[in-house]
């Protein structure tokens, strides 16, 4: 049962006790697919961000007036808009990002985690609340995709946002920046939080 | 290999590209569905019987969309696509074929948000196929899809047997068995060329 | 959940719902399109006329143009089929040379370039990657690697006597085999991305420059 009261947990459980990404494992595609430079994974973060704060938002405000049956198809036509207008905007800022995030914007559109925040929170609770919700979960999508984001692209380019950090003789790790850096990367963050899920456990027994 | 030839596009997004191993599309079933073989398998079928249907779907209404000029609404109209399409084969399958439709349970739904199913639709327009070649490129990503869940799948039932540290257990594992074999599917890469 | 009636709502008010969503997502698409399709256009524009000058040296100013079915005319809609390039003139609005679109299968998708040309070399004078999805510390040095750029500082491109195709095919040899100018020298690491390049310059610049070279006087006289 959800009530209307906003806490700060309505915040927070986004950004770290459920956390999108780490916990939840939503939105795979393009947190493994985008993260191979910090810039990227930074203006993925913010686009998802966006459609979802939007999306939460129309959806809420809508919430008595759609139709049981029909509410699915509703939430996708909505999602898919917002996408589009995205995709338009991000064109119109910059080509280079444009062409290095691909089709990875449109995708946007199938993640899960948007659909699923729109169906299990923004459309059973009143529009602040959501919206507040929607902003903590899209911040710590974009955190998450942050933490792969420059791991892979220190480890893979040597460099942080474009500056070089280790000079000329550091060994790039290539592999890093290739997609299967995107699943070790991933991995290891996974490990790191398990790790200290478990020691945490041990101390409080 | 020339580059649009059916054999070129069919490899290529078997291996090479694999949607899942090296473009990252459909890792949530990927994940999610192959933790045993048997249904694994059904899950990848599934997934190729939409892809096919949605790529055949997907190049008629940009055709549509392209003579009228009107390409902004491409996005909206393919998720609407693929997830009617969802809800057909769903209802056929309940019909015709109700044993099956119970083993697939609550898969197919799942298909409608995976992104290798908009995907393919979206790559297939950015790399301008014509009917042939978008139907034989929905095979390949169907088939490349098959094939790494199902190779997930044989190695976590093993896995599951094996003696592991309680820290690797759980998502972690899956995927830094994913990077595995995503690193062995690059020794396909620039094949043909 | 608050609702405690379970009551089916009509058809008409889904089909009335459906259609008022959909009505409001197309306003919405259509009014952002036409807000940031100039915006966009523009930066296309931008991105053209940087490539276009950077590939040939001297150029000031360009023109785009269509060779179709044997003859010359303005590019004015991008969609008309034929062999698009760009006329570039130096300030005194001399013809210098031409630039114009390629592509080729490279290791992950298609390599995209635009390349230069210049008349009074019969050679290639630069290659700029305009979209790629090559392994970013590998294929991309193709960009930044000075010495495979300096391939094309005067790669031969001479077209045979009949004008039919180029005299010497362009091809790409291994790291350090280059013996002949319309040869290029591979990176060491990065050699289907190189052969790539390589293939996209054989394809387009055969297919395209023996034609042009038959309306240079047209050219000229713009």
């Amino acid at each position: 049962m959800l009530d209307d009261k906003i806490t700060s947990e309505t915040f927070w459980e986004g950004v770290w006790e459920n956390n999108p990404v780490f916990v939840m494992l939503l939105g795979m595609c393009p947190v493994l697919a985008v993260t191979n430079s910090t810039i990227n994974a930074l203006a993925m973060g913010l686009a998802t961000l966006f459609v979802l704060l939007s999306s939460s938002l129309l959806v809420s405000l809508i919430r008595n007036w759609i139709p049981k049956q029909t509410r699915i198809a509703i939430y996708i036509i909505i999602i898919a808009t917002f996408v589009t207008v995205v995709d338009y905007v991000i064109q119109a800022i910059s080509l280079d990002l444009y062409n290095a995030l691909g089709a990875f914007i449109q995708l946007i559109v199938a993640n899960c985690m948007i659909l699923g925040r729109a169906e299990a929170y923004a459309s059973k609770v009143p529009p602040v609340k959501s919206l507040v919700n929607a902003l903590g979960m899209g911040v710590g999508f974009t955190i998450a995709l942050l933490c792969l984001g420059s791991v892979r692209e220190i480890l893979g380019s040597g460099t942080l946002l474009g500056f070089d950090l280790f000079g000329e003789h550091y060994q790039q790790w290539v592999v890093m920046i290739l997609p299967p850096g995107g699943f070790f990367v991933l991995g290891g963050w996974l490990l790191l939080f398990e790790w200290l899920r478990q020691r945490k456990e041990q101390e409080e027994s | 290999m020339e580059p649009t030839g059916l054999d070129f596009i069919f490899f290529n997004a078997f291996l090479a590209s694999n949607f899942v191993l090296a473009l990252f599309l459909g890792l949530c079933p990927f994940l999610g569905v192959s933790g045993k073989l048997e249904t694994a398998f059904p899950m990848g079928i599934a997934t190729m019987v939409v892809m096919l249907i949605s790529s055949v779907c997907a190049y008629f209404i940009n055709q549509i969309l392209v003579s009228y000029d009107i390409e902004y609404l491409r996005l909206i109209s393919y998720i609407a696509v693929i997830a009617s399409s969802v809800q057909l084969v769903e209802m056929t399958l309940k019909k015709f074929t109700p044993g099956l439709f119970r083993s697939l349970g609550i898969f197919l739904p799942l298909i409608t948000t995976n992104c290798a199913i908009l995907g393919l639709a979206l790559f297939q327009t950015f790399k301008e196929y014509n009917f042939l070649q978008s139907l034989v490129y929905a095979l390949g990503a169907g088939a490349g899809f098959t094939l790494a869940i199902l190779l997930m799948a044989g190695m976590r039932e093993r896995m599951d047997l094996a003696r592991l540290p309680s820290v690797t257990q759980g998502a972690a594992l899956s995927l830094m068995i994913g990077g595995l074999l995503s690193l062995s599917f690059m020794g396909f890469a620039g094949l043909g060329s | 959940m608050t609702e405690t009636t379970v009551e089916k709502p009509s058809s008409l008010r889904m089909i009335i719902s459906l259609t008022l969503v959909s009505i409001l997502s197309g306003i919405a698409v259509v009014s952002v399109y036409l807000y940031t399709k100039p915006i966009i256009d523009e930066n296309k524009r931008r991105a053209i006329e940087a490539a276009v000058l950077k590939v040939i040296p001297d150029a000031a100013g360009y023109q785009p143009f269509l060779l179709e079915d044997n003859t010359l005319k303005p590019a004015t809609d991008s969609k008309t089929k034929g062999l698009l390039f760009y006329a570039g003139y130096d300030q005194h609005k001399q013809l210098v040379g031409l630039a114009a679109p390629a592509n080729a299968q490279g290791y992950a998708d298609k390599v995209y370039i635009i390349y230069g040309y210049r008349f009074d070399c019969e050679c290639i004078t630069g290659v700029k990657v305009i979209k790629h999805a090559e392994t970013p510390g590998l294929g991309d040095k193709v960009i930044t690697d000075q010495s495979f750029v300096a391939n094309f500082d005067a790669l031969d491109a001479k077209v045979n006597v009949e004008g039919s195709a180029l005299q010497n095919r362009i091809i790409t040899v291994k790291h350090g085999a280059k013996t002949n100018p319309w040869e290029i020298d591979a990176i060491s690491g990065a050699t289907i991305t190189s052969r790539a390049i390589g293939k996209a310059l054989d394809i387009g610049a055969g297919q395209l420059l023996p034609q042009v070279l038959k309306f240079r006087d047209q050219l000229e006289a713009q």
